[in-house]
């Protein structure tokens, strides 16, 4: 099942390219017919490949946390504002001078989903839930993924807890919602 | 509010729907021809072209000259805006602020979108992509949907509204649909048939969500004394309300009720003269963005259609279609009449200039008493908020 969807599309994409280069074999051109119209499509001989490089030196200290097993938002030592996702700027007294605080304890499930139908780069995962949970202390919302993927046994309102993971096949560190007590046990 | 009056005087409307049949420019022109021969201009008399195109899944990044090059439209200064799901409104409130102002007399709004050039998985991906990047996509890969979902949970749990509510939105906006020969999906489906609908991002089955379409829409907006010279039929546009909401959907307050589509109804509701409780009583017609169908029944809350934790009754007693207390999304709307991101708040507009000038498809025509419709365009899931308010009275 989880598989499924990658293997699905990777398997007709490989069906498209063959056909195309059967059709450029005979006709010398990658013209195509739409599959629902028969409308005449040319297929891109150009592919674009998108990896970006993103700069995280100045929340650096959030990722050190993640490998302590720890999930971290920021306070502004002035005016005491908490950010999550952590910020290297207070915009509201404009300085710069944030401490790092530990999101720590139980949190209450806000609202959840179960995304069955996946973005192509999530293709190759199984069904996965996210949830957006509030952490009192230190009173902040956090978006992840939750442990538990079955609609029915979660619910508004549900104890949650983050817990640091190490998400797979890619293999690094990230941090999920994991249900606690009554609510939902695996 | 300050400036010049701004009037719609002429509207385009391609058909929306799986349009592999034609290119980015040439489902353009479809629009642009319309709009043309609807205000009886030509090219040398427009003044400026905004284009509103979210791109990235076609292929021309820059849509507005390659358009502006096929339509005969250059060496006419053009621009391209991007608003997500809202960019169409945000080319219209970009072309007005050109008027008001008194840059231009006349200029013409363009909006299209071809989603159907990149594989269905890439769309999703990329829609997904849109809201905060780093924080919500790249670990937890949601997807626009799943977005919504969010609202859709919170509300039902909250509220007691069902799933069979939210089918509701979309077996009415199908049966307009049906009515409209511009629609994507041009006919009706049951409850049944929504609520056995597989699941996309739970609660929301397949028939909750709008279409990946593509298609076009153009009107042409001028001056109050250019308007007067052109048409016997000029639709005004009162008042453009914006706002905005967080990019990370973690950090909004609830899930209930979108403060930045709140807000923009407040701004454009005041500067027109229509109090925001009970707006219904002002107004002969709205389109709103029921991208999912949760959206609408929010759209309905925030707009003033219904208190706050009563929109899912409106479409539980079927208040929203033509005989109720307001007509909402008879064009279909995005649900079925479709949702090509840059042309979808164009449509809109084109959509309730037809309803006031009384020209709306046979079973679609709302009465026009007021002569007063509203435009609720969203794009990302809340992140930018429109509120337009037309009239036929200057």
């Amino acid at each position: 099942m989880s598989q499924s969807q990658k293997k699905a599309m990777e398997e007709y994409m490989k069906q498209v390219e063959q056909f195309v280069e059967e059709v450029k074999k005979s006709t010398g051109l990658p013209l195509v017919p739409d599959q629902k119209t028969g409308a005449a499509l040319w297929y891109d001989q150009r592919e674009l490949r998108i990896k970006y490089t993103i700069s995280v030196e100045r929340i650096r200290r959030f990722f050190e946390g993640l490998a302590e097993g720890k999930v971290y938002a920021t306070r502004c030592k002035h005016c005491g504002t908490v950010y999550f996702p952590p910020q290297a700027d207070c915009p509201r007294c404009r300085r710069s001078d944030m401490e790092w605080v530990e999101i720590k304890g139980e949190g209450e499930l806000l609202t959840y989903t179960v995304i069955y139908t996946k973005p192509a780069s999530f293709a190759h995962y199984p069904d996965y839930a996210v949830g957006i949970a509030h952490f009192p202390d230190p009173g902040v919302n956090v978006l992840a993924w939750i442990s538990e993927n079955d609609p029915k046994k979660l619910r508004v309102g549900m104890k949650v807890r983050l817990k640091v993971v190490r998400r797979q096949p890619e293999n690094y560190l990230t941090y999920e919602l994991e249900p606690v007590g009554d609510g939902g046990e695996s | 509010m300050a400036g010049r009056r701004v009037a719609i005087v002429g509207v385009g409307h391609s058909k929306y729907g799986y349009r592999n049949d034609v290119s980015l420019a040439e489902l353009a022109w479809e629009s642009i021809k319309q709009a043309l021969d609807d205000a009886g201009v030509g090219q040398e008399d427009i003044e400026f072209v905004v284009y509103g195109n979210v791109g990235v899944w076609s292929s021309e990044p820059l849509p507005a000259v390659v358009i502006n090059e096929y339509a005969g439209l250059t060496p006419k200064g053009t621009i391209r805006v991007e608003a997500a799901c809202a960019t169409g409104s945000a080319a219209i409130k970009h072309g007005y602020d050109m008027v008001a102002s008194g840059q231009a007399d006349i200029v013409m709004v363009v909006g299209v979108e071809k989603m159907n050039e990149s594989p269905t998985p890439i769309v999703v991906e990329l829609i997904g992509r849109a809201g905060n990047y780093f924080w919500e996509f790249e670990n937890f890969g949601l997807t626009f949907p799943g977005y919504y979902a969010f609202y859709a949970t919170a509300y039902m749990a909250r509220y007691g509204a069902t799933e069979e509510d939210l089918c509701r939105v979309a077996v009415k906006n199908h049966y307009y649909a049906a009515r409209n020969p511009k629609a994507h999906f041009p006919r009706e489906i049951t409850l049944e048939q929504c609520m056995q609908s597989r699941y996309i991002a739970w609660p929301f089955k397949l028939y909750d969500c709008s279409p990946i379409s593509d298609g076009s829409a153009a009107v042409i907006l001028a001056s109050e004394e250019v308007a007067k010279k052109l048409t016997d039929t000029p639709v005004w546009i009162k008042s453009i309300g914006v706002a905005s909401d967080t990019s990370n959907i973690s950090r909004r307050p609830d899930f209930l009720l979108r403060r930045g589509v709140r807000r923009a109804a407040e701004i454009a509701f005041k500067r027109a003269g229509i109090p925001l409780e009970e707006s219904y009583r002002y107004i002969d017609v709205a389109e709103v963005h029921d991208a999912f169908t949760i959206a609408e029944i929010l759209s309905y809350e925030e707009l003033g259609f219904a208190r706050p934790g009563e929109g899912y009754l409106l479409a539980r007693e079927g208040q929203t279609y033509i005989g109720g207390r307001i007509p909402v999304n008879v064009s279909g709307g995005l649900k079925a009449k479709g949702h090509p991101l840059g042309a979808t708040g164009v449509g809109m507009a084109v959509e309730l200039a037809n309803q006031l000038r009384g020209e709306a498809d046979r079973g679609r025509q709302v009465p026009v008493k007021h002569g007063v419709a509203v435009a609720n365009n969203v794009g990302g899931t809340g992140h930018y908020a429109y509120v337009i308010v037309y009239s036929l009275n200057p």
